[in-house]
Parts: structure tokens; sequence; C-alpha cells
């Protein structure tokens, strides 16, 4: 056993058992916790895979940012989570037996035969290339369409999260620009005729 | 030495918690939106490793999309979430039939 593969056991288990205790603790909090380790501990595998940007990226922007995302809102949102596991004994049974032939089913098909696979050597090391340098051939030589559109998902994701959670205050002024420019001379300037003052008289 | 097996079985055993955690997590939306970024996180691995394996870059590049479409879908969730919660003062999901015929 290399320390390879005692790494890859360690970050496994770590995962698997952090996993299961997201979907089983009863607070959403420390479910959301037990995420970030789990992303944490594949981070490290997809290291052990040599995907080092993608590594970094997903401790990066799951654990820096989606997680803390879902951590606000779970303790933003008062909830009473109790009433929520009422159907949680019920359906554990019908949840696990699903699971357990799920896997048994992709483990058969998985075989014994891609055990025997010798790993090959790193393809970005052969192309004599970083990881990253691999990567980004790639990315921004085939499949640079797709990474704008990618850009305008963001972008969209963006404003439709502003939007939804977008309140009309009540006390607030608020400039109305189609209203400001087709405003005209007779609405702001009225001009008064009167007679003009004579010199010497006396002020009423 | 870590073969392909080991990467392939490891993500379809976070796959099937994921599956088990939609089952038995059926009222509170938050953990089932967690159990979506499981079932990713485990695609994800699958991606990584075949490419890894394989000697291709393309899946990496399309695990660089998947976490990129996972975060604005994750961000436009909480936002419904914290909206339906203002409006529901609840995020049990069988309280949630409105659209009920």
């Amino acid at each position: 056993m290399t320390f390879e593969l005692l790494c890859f056991y360690f970050f496994g288990t770590v995962a698997v058992v952090a996993a299961l205790s997201v979907i089983s603790v009863k607070n959403s909090v420390v479910a959301a916790l037990c995420l970030v380790l789990t992303f944490f501990s594949m981070a490290c595998v997809w290291l052990l895979a040599q995907a080092e940007f993608l590594g970094v990226a997903l401790a990066l922007v799951y654990v820096g940012a989606v997680m803390v995302l879902f951590l606000f809102v779970v303790m933003m949102l008062d909830v009473d989570f109790a009433p929520l596991r009422e159907g949680f004994v019920r359906f554990l049974p019908v949840g696990v037996l699903v699971a357990v032939v799920m896997l048994v089913e992709m483990l058969m098909m998985i075989g014994v035969r891609t055990l025997q696979t010798p790993p090959s050597e790193d393809p970005a090391m052969l192309a004599g290339m970083s990881n990253l340098e691999w990567l980004g051939y790639t990315l921004f030589r085939d499949f640079i369409l797709p990474f704008e559109i990618a850009a305008l998902i963001l972008t969209v994701g963006l404003i439709a999260a502003v939007t939804l959670n977008e309140r009309k205050r009540s006390h607030t002024k608020l400039q109305n620009p189609s209203r400001q420019v087709m405003v005209k001379r007779e609405d702001r300037v009225r001009l008064v005729k009167m007679a003009a003052e004579k010199k010497g008289e006396a002020a009423p | 030495m870590i073969t392909l097996a080991h990467f392939l079985t490891l993500a379809a055993v976070l796959l099937c918690i994921a599956v088990a955690g939609f089952f038995i997590n059926r009222k509170n939306v938050i953990v089932l939106l967690m159990c979506i970024e499981l079932l990713l996180l485990a695609v994800n691995t699958n991606f990584i490793a075949f490419s890894r394996y394989l000697g291709d870059p393309s899946g990496q590049v399309f695990v660089f999309f998947i976490l990129t479409v996972a975060a604005a879908e994750a961000a436009i969730g909480l936002a419904i979430l914290v909206v339906l919660f203002r409006n529901r003062a609840t995020i049990d999901v069988t309280d949630i039939d409105k659209l009920k015929g």
C-alpha cells in the first residue's frame, strides 16, 4: 500500500462519514458544516487525481462562497426544524433500500476489471505542461464559447438572486428617468404679467 | 496505486448517500439543496477520474462548467427559499402546494 493510496482511503472515509452526517443530523447548521468537510476532503481526493486547479477551485468556490451562502441562509431563517423531521423514520427504510440497491448496481457496473487498470502517467506531465496550462489550453481553444456562456449564466444568476429578494420600500424617494426626460418648460416655469413699478412711489 | 475503480466507487457511494438523503429528508428544502450539491460533487469526481485515466482534458473542463452552473443554481435556489420563507413562514415541502389544482 503506497502513501497515495493511504491518503485516498483517509480522505474518502472522511468524505463519506461527513456526507452521511449531512443527511442524518438534526441541526441544519451542523449539516452545512459537515457538507463543508465533505467538499474539503473531496478537494483533497481531486488533488490526488492530479486535478490541482479544480481541487483548489472547489475549496475556494464551494467552501469559500457557496457554503458560506448556505450557512448565512440557514442562520438567517428562523426555522423550527423539529416538524421538518417528522417523516424521517418512516422513510428511512425506503431511502436506505433504494440507496443500497443503486450502490450494488453501480458497483457491479464498475466491475472488477477496472480494478486492474494500471494508472497511466499524468497526461498533463506527458504533454510537458502543468495541470493549469493543460486545462487552460483546452478551455480557451476548444471551449471558448461555452466559457463565455458560463459567464453570462453567472451574471443572470446574480441579477435573478438580487431581483427575487428586492422588496418595495414605502418611504424612499426614487427618480423616474422617463418622467424626468419628458418634462417640458411649461411644467416648470410660469411667467407672470405685472405692471412695472414707478420711481418715488412708496411701497404699500 | 489508486486505480480508476477507487474513484468510481467513492463517487458511487457519495451519489447513493445523496439519493438516500432525498428520501429521508423529504420535508426540509435546505437539506434537499445540500443533497443536490452532494450529487453534483459525485458526478464531478467521476468526470475527473475519467479525465485523468483517459488523458482527456475535456472532462476537467466539463467539471469547471458544472461548478459554474451549480454555483448559480445554489444562489438562485437560496434566493427562492428566502422569498418562500418570507411569504409562507415555512420551508416544509408538504406545505408548498399552492399550485395543486
